[in-house]
């Protein structure tokens, strides 16, 4: 098994009152060198063995593209963690 | 000619549409929930507002893999009116029949009230019951009603005259001061006022039936009953 740990966020162009908020909230607890944030999302697939790394690259882009991204407002990046599935 | 509302787990505008078409329009309507697989039969498809599956992942993300949608597809390439309203724009941008997308409102807030359009289109099969450039009142109720498409896509926009409808105080910060667009052909349109709750002097304004008296008379002008 492999653990793809997936990473969506928001494009520089895209506003995220989310996480203003957020940092609206930090400087209230006195946080005052937080100069940005950012929120986004966070997926983890557990994926079955059988695939090459070419092939499972190939699949989680589709996967990424169709469903957890959308390209308009947001990109993404992955990381496939071998180690941390096998545990 | 007959109406089809379609229903989506979470959806909550449904029946404020089958009865703005029923009680005031006075045509035929029906239900078609999310799980059928055929639109065959009817002239129009109406795509009601709400929370589909909990506006997980994003809202109308889910919604547009549901069963009904590849019908919804070859419904809107064939031409027919289909209109999606609040959610239903939210569906029909993610299910790809619309550009562009709807993000959280500037104000990180959800709004509720009315707001004053302007009809900046009165050619397209929505909108002709309306004058060009005529003021009207609808109520908006979203948190992700924020339109957002790049420069590009919006020159398309405007040189096609897809933009329906605008805001004349922009409430949610979308992109040109748009409320609704259509596809490039014309037959599909997204907006996140409701006309349905605005088809009655009882509900505060009628402003909203002309939407639906358009669709209809494009439907009955062409003399001719799809199927």
């Amino acid at each position: 098994m492999a653990l793809v740990k997936v990473y969506v966020n928001y494009k520089k162009s895209i506003l995220n009152p989310e996480a203003q908020a957020v940092n609206n909230a930090l400087q209230r607890l006195g946080y005052e060198d937080i100069e940005d944030v950012k929120l986004g999302k966070y997926f983890e697939l557990t994926v079955a063995d059988g695939k090459s790394k070419a092939d499972l690259d190939a699949e989680i882009n589709e996967i990424c593209d169709k469903l957890l991204a959308n390209y308009n407002m947001e990109n993404y990046h992955y990381e496939i963690d071998e180690t941390e599935a096998a545990k | 000619m007959k109406f089809a509302v379609l229903a989506f787990p979470g959806s909550n505008c449904e029946m404020d549409l089958y009865n703005a078409i029923k009680d005031i329009i006075k045509e035929d309507v029906e239900l078609v929930p999310y799980k059928s697989q055929s639109l065959a039969g009817f002239d129009a498809v109406l795509i009601p507002g709400g929370f589909s599956y909990g506006d997980y992942l994003r809202s109308g993300a889910i919604a547009r893999l549901s069963p009904i949608i590849p019908a919804l597809q070859a419904f809107a390439k064939s031409g027919k009116p289909v209109l999606g309203i609040c959610n239903g724009f939210q569906i029909l941008t993610e299910a790809g029949l619309l550009p562009g997308s709807l993000q959280k409102n500037v104000s990180a807030k959800f709004i509720c009230k009315d707001e004053t359009l302007v009809v900046n289109n009165d050619h397209s099969m929505f909108s002709s019951a309306y004058q060009q450039g005529q003021l009207i009142t609808l109520p908006i109720a979203h948190g992700d009603g924020n339109y957002y498409c790049d420069q590009e896509t919006l020159k398309e926009l405007v040189a096609n005259n897809q933009i329906v409808f605008k805001y004349t105080n922009n409430p949610n910060g979308s992109v040109d001061n748009i409320a609704g667009i259509t596809n490039q052909q014309g037959n599909v349109l997204g907006m996140m006022p409701h006309p349905e709750r605005a088809v009655e002097d009882i509900l505060g304004s009628d402003d909203g039936k002309g939407v639906f008296q358009s669709i209809v008379k494009h439907i009955k002008s062409r003399g001719v009953i799809y199927e």
